[in-house]
């Protein structure tokens, strides 16, 4: 299977969404897998996901001191660039400290573009929590309806609703093929389409993987057997698409991936009857937390038993940013919980991009040796 | 006795050996808490401690405690040992402490007493929530968590009415886990009480607008204590009456806390426990006295938003907008009003690897400082708990440049 159009995409991602602008799109930029993309595109922009430069950093490290992650420093790194003036707005969610800084660091340097924070509730919980979820999602919709300067009705929800779930639910059966018969869709592949689902065109998406479901799909009829090399892959935001390949050639073989922009994408679809905003907020609500929200003190361990149970994975390998304290503070419980359930795990700490050298393919490598 | 004793002498503060005792106290009160069938809470530095006092639970402070485990320098042992648990270095050396701590009781005191609940306001950062999720599965006892959203801008009315809403949440669990109705009268007193401490606490503050000042933020560390402990107690009020008569005294009578105070900085962010001492004894030789600082005011930031006449109402705004739930623009301005205030001729900055919240945002803040009242800042890169980042020479060498530099400015 070929993605020729999605690798140019995610190859420059800048120009793609420039081009859209050219076609007068507008164009919202956001920060994390908490904003709602269905009320961007039902006030008709085209919602790009930020996941940090590519290029040098020049500029940021003036206002970031070291110890910020290289994804926040990458996300400022395009705004004082100038290779987001192209926004014709950004969104930051209330997730994690760093992230709530780089909104105001944003709001006070780069110029051009509206500016909304999406203040959510950390917990998730509670009845209060949910009400002022719903409240937080209407004043948002508000927002940018007068910063876009249109008005969203209720079938406009209804149509970006059917559309993200339709990408939700394509996905999860992509992300079932290759569970099926890894060797129809490279890692790779599928980390390129994740990062694809957070830029391009969410119609072109649809096709995209529709084309992909149908030429891939036909022979659904095996299962994989749980296998000590099979691996789960959990963390944030992957930008290492390398970390696919580096899994195989040290002689694993990767089953599914807990990234929040990856397998947490898909997770929960859409309620479609009733009223769309309450149906995005208990989608949040009700799809396993990132490390930053809370809902229970065990809802992520759970969560990873679970899914490397269902999975057949033999072991999980998390992949964490560099300075990313929520994941790193869930990390020893989840990795005793796993232990508990016979599954071992290993902790790559990584920056993007990630650094030359063998250190992690060693890891890897002898980590994957102990599996046998 | 010579003159050079006796001005020492002079300059010590008295209230010191109160606050020793109180604490000492209070601490033997936490710790014996099982036998005399009182309850323990664990509270955040910005929680709501006033619904405990006002249940007779005896409030335990995690961040109190790793500020004496610094001070005592312990950090780096117990940061080790979490580490060696699989936490990652690059975390919050008060949580990396207290975790470990809890599972072997060591530290300065043998560990904090078990809580009986533990009790989390993110008003100050997303860590809290992390560390209490933590001790709620190692203690395995009930969390409430008083989730405050941030303001970057504004404090919305949806905010308002979340946080007010939690606030009965956290009297419902309280009498839960009490057994025992809330008593709102007592409430009422506990919330005057609180008022009157933050009052006292910023009046203590405020002498320092004096010149010569006659205490230092490095003073405050050390009085912050009662403010953050027993905040809403009669205890705390009469405390800071006292060390409040004692500095305008000491105002009256002239005693500075530097001899010869040449210049006045305004310090920014957590202290260095372990180095308080060198770092104040290192100012003081260049003639700086350290006038205030953005910490020990932050529990007194909220007063403009409390009613002492209807304290429950109006902690939900105090709460939630204080000094590091705001944007990093509000936090420039409060820098520069206090600048303005204190008559600050420089900013210190505490570039803090254990606190992003407080931290990331400070190069801005110092352009805006710059820029509108043209104070110079130097920026020290350290931690507050964890020793090994602490790198001694090229800090002492960045301060003595710095105080050259004011040194030419003054003199230009």
């Amino acid at each position: 299977m070929k993605f020729d159009r999605l690798k140019e995409i995610v190859e420059d991602p800048w120009g793609t969404l420039g081009e859209m602008k050219e076609r007068g799109k507008k164009v919202v930029g956001y920060a994390c897998s908490y904003v709602p993309e269905e009320l961007i595109i039902a006030a008709g922009a085209h919602p790009a996901r930020l996941t940090g430069t590519r290029e040098g950093i020049r500029l940021a490290d003036g206002h970031l001191q070291s110890y910020c992650c290289s994804l926040v420093r990458g996300i400022l790194e395009d705004g004082l660039s100038g290779r987001g003036a192209v926004l014709d707005g950004v969104v930051f969610p209330h997730t994690c400290d760093s992230i709530q800084r780089l909104s105001d660091i944003w709001r006070l340097n780069v110029k051009g573009g509206f500016h909304l924070d999406l203040v959510l509730p950390v917990k998730l919980d509670t009845d209060s929590a949910r009400d002022y979820l719903v409240d937080v999602l209407k004043r948002f919709l508000s927002d940018l309806e007068r910063a876009l300067g249109v008005e969203v009705s209720e079938a406009d929800l209804r149509a970006s609703c059917l559309l993200t779930n339709e990408i939700r639910r394509l996905l999860h059966e992509l992300y079932m093929i290759r569970w099926r018969r890894p060797e129809l869709l490279a890692g790779a592949d599928l980390h390129l389409l994740n990062r694809a689902v957070g830029i391009a065109d969410r119609n072109l998406i649809v096709e995209t993987l529709r084309e992909a479901v149908a030429d891939l799909g036909a022979d659904g009829a095996r299962e994989t057997t749980k296998g000590n090399k099979n691996i789960l892959l959990a963390g944030g935001m992957c930008s290492t698409p390398d970390i696919f390949n580096l899994v195989a050639e040290a002689g694993g073989r990767v089953v599914w991936d807990d990234f929040c922009n990856g397998g947490r994408m898909f997770l929960e679809p859409l309620r479609l009857d009733g009223d769309p905003i309450a149906a995005v907020a208990d989608r949040f609500l009700s799809r396993v937390v990132c490390p930053c929200k809370h809902r229970g003190l065990t809802d992520r361990a759970n969560h990873l038993k679970a899914l490397a149970t269902e999975r057949g994975a033999g072991a999980v390998v998390f992949v964490h940013l560099k300075y990313c304290d929520p994941h790193a503070f869930d990390f020893p419980y989840l990795k005793a919980e796993l232990e508990k359930t016979g599954i071992p795990s290993l902790l790559l700490e990584v920056e993007d991009p990630l650094p030359p050298g063998a250190q992690i393919r060693t890891r890897l490598e002898a980590f994957l040796e102990m599996l046998d | 006795m010579n003159a050079r004793t006796d001005e020492k002498e002079r300059k010590k503060i008295k209230a010191v050996k109160k606050m020793k005792e109180i604490m000492t106290f209070y601490y033997i009160d936490a710790k014996t808490a099982s036998e005399t069938g009182k309850k323990v809470a664990w509270i955040t530095s910005g929680g709501p401690v006033e619904p405990l006092i006002a249940m007779d639970v005896i409030p335990v402070y995690p961040e109190n405690h790793g500020a004496m485990i610094g001070a005592a320098k312990m950090g780096v042992e117990l940061c080790e040992k979490a580490e060696a648990m699989g936490y990652s270095g690059d975390l919050c050396s008060y949580a990396r402490s207290d975790i470990a701590c809890a599972t072997v009781n060591g530290g300065p005191i043998g560990g904090l007493p078990r809580p009986d609940m533990l009790v989390c306001c993110n008003n100050i950062c997303g860590t809290v929530l992390k560390w209490y999720e933590i001790q709620a599965r190692y203690f395995n006892c009930p969390l409430f968590i008083l989730d405050t959203p941030f303001c970057h801008t504004s404090f919305s009315a949806e905010a308002k009415r979340y946080v007010r809403r939690q606030i009965d949440e956290y009297i419902t669990f309280l009498e839960d886990v009490c057994k025992k109705p809330f008593d709102r009268d007592r409430m009422a007193e506990v919330g005057r009480l609180s008022i009157e401490g933050q009052r006292l606490w910023q009046a203590v503050l405020d002498t320092t607008i004096n010149r010569p000042a006659p205490m230092t933020a490095f003073d405050a560390f050390f009085h912050l204590a009662l403010i953050v402990t027993l905040r809403g107690t009669q205890q705390a009020v009469d405390y800071y009456r006292l060390l409040l008569d004692e500095m305008n005294e000491r105002v009256r009578e002239g005693v500075g806390a530097v001899d010869e105070e040449k210049y006045r900085l305004l310090w920014d962010n957590l202290p260095i426990w372990y180095r308080t001492k060198w770092l104040s004894d290192k100012f003081a030789a260049h003639g700086a006295c350290l006038v205030a600082d953005t910490y020990t005011s932050a529990w007194c930031s909220s007063l403009k938003y409390m009613n002492e006449d209807d304290f429950l109402e109006s902690m939900a705004e105090g709460y939630t907008r204080i000094y590091l739930n705001i944007g990093v623009d509000e936090m420039a301005r409060t820098v520069i009003a206090m600048i303005d205030k204190y008559g600050a001729d420089g900013l210190v900055m505490h570039s803090n690897r254990s606190c992003k919240p407080y931290s990331l945002g400070q190069y801005d803040i110092r352009s805006i400082v710059e820029r509108e009242r043209g104070v110079p800042t130097l920026i020290i890169e350290a931690d507050m708990c964890d020793e090994r980042n602490f790198a001694e020479a090229q800090i002492e060498g960045r301060i003595d440049a710095f105080m050259e530099m004011m040194a030419a400015k003054g003199s230009a």
